[in-house]
């Protein structure tokens, strides 16, 4: 290698290798790893992150698989065979007081709530993420009043602002989701303007600038990647909040349109029978969304662990 | 420190001007707009016109929007046609119970919290602490509604220690007179924020647990229960103080389920049948007070800090 600074002979071999990472370069021993097996190998030591993963994976098994082996029907209501105990040969799980199984309602209302949990993060985090390096690399009175407008909107309470959107617009899955993504994205703005501060004033870009790099090539080749994995995981508890929040609005008696349902709807309805103590219409739901957000924050945690260490080791 | 609490308080009020600008936008998004939300969807084209008219709903948006200001400056958040009464009236009635239940909530929530958290710092990879780590994991990945419910099956059903429905009647005057029918929303509210709190607290003092100033107050002779509560309780309390600011929003979300679960009088309920009625001045007006009152109350968190935390004043 030619006797250069080592800011070039990072560029460079970032240039030639690709996402491998090159900081290695400079140290006396020791493969380089690259950026993704390092955070993989961090994530896989967290147990509880490994256990969320898999509780996730068996969660969308059960609900996006689970009906295809296990037929029920979701459309029609059967009331002759309203609110049946558990362990009938049929019902497993008991019935709702419409006669719809119980098992397979869980299967169909998790399709909802995980449908709607994913996409609403995806769409929060991209419009977000976009927000935020917006007002971090512009600055100036652009950068605050982009950063009012998240404070003020921060300021009222997601519930409130999405129970009074969805009493404007009668919501099906795709609103649910728009609505839900756009009501979310203020946490990843301020999270990614306050990382681009931070970055644009970093040595390594500083670096780049002067070597006469571009602010395009700065931005995409150094600052993304950085940011990438705050934005990731902040991702990873949006989806956590989604579904959370898709549950309060089933709830509330606000979300999806019957017959569709989703884990909080089936809740809500089974408040209805807490007298009668019809137990397999409130819990199963129930423990189904903790289990899930619980699962979500895990691999939420161990993906941080994953992130850090990466950046640490750098 | 002066033209620290003006900044900040200037910022506040932007921020406030911002909140009455988006509320502003919603008013306008109403499916056809304020009149049809007020006259109905068999308004004639005519009656809507002369309703926009009256209401000077024909004129310039800019010029609509500060006669709207002024109107909400001056407390007249216009009138709920459904509850046939002034929104100001109803909110006036309404806000100071949720105040109540949001106070009582946050002051269980605080006098768990904080022992819970210092403990097991303390105890910190010992089975209490795991112990409580995984509740608060579980706690705080639970939806309020589903806490709410189970706290009914058990303690109203099961064991009949509670009454299910919170008190009712106008006022502040019930709860106090009630004290047993507010346990169960009360708890409800806090199991949320004991489990977050909890969390915040217990990496708060583990911070400050490895110091320099705790080792020199322990090398004097300063006992280690002394140490805890004078030197390390104070710094670990700082983040706590400003988490409370931080946690209105998710304070007045979480009175609006637990208020529809107990059937609690407040302005969360209000919301919730004003939602399901398409009530939208009183809709529109909760939604501002509970902005201002968080924006408020994000002001006062940061001042709060800033006269704990002299490090913020001198930055500043």
């Amino acid at each position: 290698m030619r006797p250069v600074t080592t800011a070039v002979a990072v560029g460079e071999n970032a240039d030639s290798e690709g996402g491998h990472d090159a900081s290695t370069v400079g140290l006396p021993s020791g493969k380089p790893k690259s950026m993704f097996r390092l955070g993989a190998e961090v994530f896989l030591q967290n147990r509880l992150a490994v256990v969320g993963l898999g509780v996730l994976g068996v969660a969308l098994l059960f609900c996006f698989v689970g009906p295809f082996v296990y037929h029920t029907n979701q459309i029609n209501t059967d009331l002759m065979a309203s609110t049946l105990r558990p362990g009938q040969p049929n019902h497993p799980l008991g019935t709702d007081q419409s006669g719809y199984d119980e098992l397979g309602r869980l299967m169909v209302g998790g399709q909802t709530s995980l449908e709607v949990g994913f996409a609403a993060a995806f769409i929060a985090t991209l419009v977000g993420t976009l927000w935020g390096a917006v007002a971090g690399f512009v600055g100036g009175a652009v950068d605050s009043l982009m950063m009012r407008v998240v404070d003020a909107l921060l300021a009222i309470p997601t519930l409130f602002l999405l129970l009074f959107l969805v009493t404007i617009v009668r919501p099906d899955i795709e609103v649910m989701i728009c609505v839900l993504g756009l009501t979310a994205w203020l946490v990843p703005a301020r999270l990614v303007r306050g990382e681009s501060l931070t970055l644009r004033v970093r040595e390594y870009v500083q670096a780049v600038r002067v070597m006469g790099g571009s602010s395009r090539r700065a931005v995409v080749r150094h600052i993304l990647p950085n940011v990438a994995g705050t934005v990731i995981v902040n991702a990873t508890f949006q989806v956590a909040d989604a579904i959370l929040l898709i549950a309060y609005l089933g709830y509330l008696g606000l979300g999806i349109s019957p017959p569709a349902t989703d884990w909080g709807a089936m809740l809500s309805n089974g408040t209805n029978y807490i007298f009668p103590n019809y137990w397999w219409l409130i819990y199963p739901p129930g423990v189904a969304i903790i289990l899930v957000v619980v699962a979500v924050n895990f691999v939420g945690d161990g993906l941080r662990d994953a992130v850090e260490v990466r950046l640490q080791r750098r | 420190m002066i033209r620290f609490l003006l900044r900040r308080s200037l910022q506040a009020v932007v921020v406030v001007l911002v909140v009455t600008v988006d509320v502003f936008v919603l008013l306008h998004q109403l499916p056809g707009g304020p009149a049809r939300a007020v006259l109905g969807a068999r308004a004639t084209p005519s009656q809507v016109a002369f309703f926009n008219h009256q209401n000077g709903l024909d004129r310039p948006l800019v010029a609509q929007y500060f006669t709207t200001l002024g109107h909400w400056a001056g407390g007249n958040f216009g009138f709920s046609y459904t509850l046939n009464q002034s929104v100001g009236s109803l909110m006036m009635q309404r806000l100071p119970k949720t105040l109540v239940l949001n106070l009582l909530a946050l002051l269980l929530t605080i006098v768990v919290a904080v022992p819970l958290g210092i403990y097991q710092a303390v105890r910190r990879n010992k089975a209490f602490d795991y112990l409580a780590t995984g509740v608060s994991f579980v706690l705080y990945a639970a939806p309020v509604f589903f806490l709410g419910v189970v706290m009914l099956v058990f303690f109203s059903q099961e064991l009949n220690l509670f009454p299910p429905e919170a008190p009712q009647g106008d006022g502040v005057g019930p709860i106090f007179a009630e004290p047993r029918a507010m346990v169960l929303p009360v708890v409800t509210l806090a199991f949320l924020g004991i489990a977050g709190f909890s969390r915040y607290m217990r990496s708060s003092v583990l911070d400050n647990i490895n110091q320099d100033y705790v080792r020199t107050a322990r090398a004097k002779g300063c006992s280690s229960g002394r140490v805890l509560t004078r030197h390390v309780l104070r710094n670990a309390m700082i983040p706590i103080v400003t988490l409370i600011g931080l946690s209105l929003p998710t304070l007045f979300a979480g009175a609006l389920v637990t208020e529809s679960i107990f059937n609690f009088p407040g302005m969360g309920l209000l919301f919730w049948q004003a939602a399901q009625d398409s009530d939208y001045p009183v809709e529109l007006g909760v939604v501002l007070v509970t902005a201002v009152a968080t924006v408020i109350g994000t002001l006062l968190a940061d001042i709060c800090y800033a006269v704990i935390d002299p490090r913020v004043r001198l930055g500043a």
